[in-house]
């Protein structure tokens, strides 16, 4: 399980987390949700080691994983970043080995325990059928599937995704938060996603964690955390939550007239 | 299903032919090392170096394989290791450079590196010190210290914040090289008797004769060289950006730095003894990428390769276009290769291939 604790980040003067505290476990999916600019990217990128926190930990078992060296971190962390602008010649296999590097040497040359590890990982993504595609021809919700393979590949028990369907029509937002449980609930991975999207949260996540100015301002299962008074302070926008008539989650609807 | 039927055959280089682009590259250099060897002032008919390579170039050897043979051992082959060693440290820190900046046109030129190693290398023959080896190891030493000196006045004037936009990088690169070419003429104008020399060094002509500057370049290039090649899987890492880098385990700081110092080690012995060359690391990495695609792991090996070939080449056509005058080698790479680069950038606008 990943346990962070008063993690605290600033870049310059400017405080973005304050005293965070979290604990996701094995088999559980947490979504992260929060106005933009509430700093959750940041506590993706701090939990990953790529911004130095000024305070507080994240640990798994013994290890803090703010002070550990990068390899040692990559055995334990995975991300799924924003689909940003990947090498394009670079192909889906080439892409998803990549994932193993914790694991080579600094030549990067794999086995075929390695490639073994990297194909499942595609099947495991249903994207076996790409390998040989280059990823600057891939759509979107393709190539958010190799990254998650890639993350896979790292064989990591934690697996952090910064709101990954940003970019994705809302087939393959569905395509891959379905993904993403099946990943905590049948292969027990520690997840925490970022999600933008209340009601894809409410509906795919065992918790929540409301994050407001850089603090956790409510954590709990969906139904405890996504109450009309909080999500209204939260956004600063009035909303009325009614049961969803699928599954009766809750679903947030804005009320502003 | 369509895309999949369009993309029948998209892996271009299966697992059997890995060693292909290198067995195409090795045979090109050997082609251009014949070529270099045997074309000069005197050319020397490939039956008679056929002979002489029978010969082991010993041994009482009758007219005119013996004076071949001098040519050869006491002019062309030098000539032709300096060039060759010039041209693999062009062509494998252009493609580093390219690969750290993720920048098609991050080359040692353009990033100020060249010119600023070029001016520590004037510094130190201003100096004047004995021809020996350790007056020539001197030279490649101060156009090291010079061209990181560069990097860093470089990188930290284009720095914001973490960040290091590349376009800065370049504008600075530009900049600060304009600034050192300029102070580079300035020296070599002051310095009286040798003007005309050194305009022929500045202008890239590997016409310093015997095998000194080889022997005073090779450690340097040594050392660059090796650590180039073992970088490879970082430099695809990188590709990714710092962050997806660091993610995936690499200790990107540490990796930078250290491809970052092993290119300038290498661009500054090129330019100690060869001077400044343009283009060749620009458009051999280019090349390459094109051809055989963007694995820097295969990249670099084949930059280096192709930008040996690519020099020795461009220094006999140096020899033969003018005879028997010697055109400086940097105005052939510079005539041959600015239209050439246009061409690439034209024709590949439209192919991902970067």
């Amino acid at each position: 399980m990943l346990r962070i604790e008063n993690l605290s980040v600033s870049y310059g003067a400017r405080r973005v987390l304050h005293e965070v505290s979290l604990t996701v476990d094995n088999g559980e999916m947490l979504a992260l949700i929060g106005p933009n600019g509430a700093g959750k990217s940041t506590l993706v990128r701090a939990v990953s080691g790529f911004i130095p926190a000024q305070g507080g930990s994240a640990r798994k078992n013994g290890t803090n994983l703010l002070t550990a060296s990068a390899g040692e971190r990559a055995r334990v962390v995975s991300v799924v970043p924003q689909v940003a602008s990947l090498p394009p010649a670079f192909t889906v296999w080439e892409t998803v080995l990549l994932g193993r590097t914790p694991y080579l040497n600094f030549l990067g040359q794999v086995s075929s325990a390695d490639e073994d590890i990297a194909r499942q990982s595609l099947q495991r993504v249903d994207a076996l059928d790409l390998i040989d595609r280059r990823v600057g021809e891939l759509s979107g919700g393709e190539q958010q599937r190799v990254l998650l393979a890639r993350a896979l590949a790292q064989s990591t028990p934690i697996l952090l995704l910064d709101e990954p369907t940003s970019h994705l029509d809302l087939h393959h937002q569905v395509g891959l938060l379905e993904l993403v449980r099946a990943l905590a609930h049948q292969d027990g991975l520690a997840v925490l996603v970022a999600l933008h999207d209340l009601n894809l949260a409410a509906r795919y996540a065992d918790r929540i964690a409301l994050l407001v100015d850089g603090e956790v301002k409510a954590q709990g299962s969906p139904a405890e955390v996504l109450r009309p008074e909080v999500i209204s302070e939260a956004y600063h926008l009035p909303v009325q939550v009614i049961p969803n008539p699928l599954d009766q989650s809750p679903l947030v609807l804005p009320d502003s007239h | 299903m369509i895309a999949r039927a369009r993309d029948a055959s998209p892996r271009r280089f299966p697992m059997r032919h890995r060693l292909l682009p290198l067995a195409w590259t090795l045979t090109f250099l050997g082609l251009a090392i014949l070529l270099s060897i045997a074309i000069g002032s005197v050319f020397i008919p490939p039956a008679d170096l056929w002979r002489l390579l029978a010969a082991g170039f010993s041994g009482a050897l009758p007219e005119p394989l013996a004076t071949y043979a001098l040519i050869i051992i006491g002019i062309r082959l030098p000539r032709t290791a300096l060039v060759a060693l010039t041209g693999a440290a062009l062509g494998a820190s252009g493609a580093a450079y390219q690969g750290l900046f993720r920048n098609p046109l991050a080359d040692p030129y353009l990033i100020g590196v060249a010119s600023g190693a070029g001016l520590g290398a004037v510094i130190a023959m201003s100096i004047q010190w004995p021809y020996s080896f350790w007056g020539l190891m001197a030279i490649p030493m101060a156009a090291f210290l010079a061209a990181l000196l560069t990097v860093l006045i470089v990188y930290s004037l284009a720095r914001v914040g973490r960040a290091v936009p590349t376009t800065n990088l370049i504008l600075a690169g530009v900049a600060f090289g304009s600034f050192a070419t300029a102070l580079t003429s300035f020296l070599m104008l002051r310095s009286s008797g040798e003007v005309r020399r050194a305009l022929g060094w500045l202008l890239g002509g590997a016409s310093q004769a015997g095998w000194m500057p080889v022997l005073g370049i090779l450690p340097y290039l040594v050392i660059g060289l090796s650590i180039l090649l073992l970088s490879g899987h970082a430099l695809n890492l990188l590709q990714f950006g710092d962050e997806q880098a660091h993610q995936l385990g690499l200790p990107v700081t540490r990796a930078k730095t250290i491809i970052l110092v092993a290119a300038s080690l290498a661009t500054a012995a090129a330019v100690a003894f060869a001077g400044i060359i343009g283009f060749v690391g620009l458009i051999v990495p280019h090349v390459m990428r094109m051809w055989f695609g963007g694995d820097y792991r295969r990249l670099l090996p084949l930059s280096l390769i192709g930008g040996a070939a690519a020099l020795l080449v461009a220094d006999v056509l140096a020899r033969v276009v003018l005879a028997p005058q010697e055109l400086p080698l940097g105005i052939i790479t510079a005539l041959a290769g600015a239209p050439f680069f246009l061409w690439v950038l034209r024709r590949s606008k439209n192919q991902g291939y970067w």
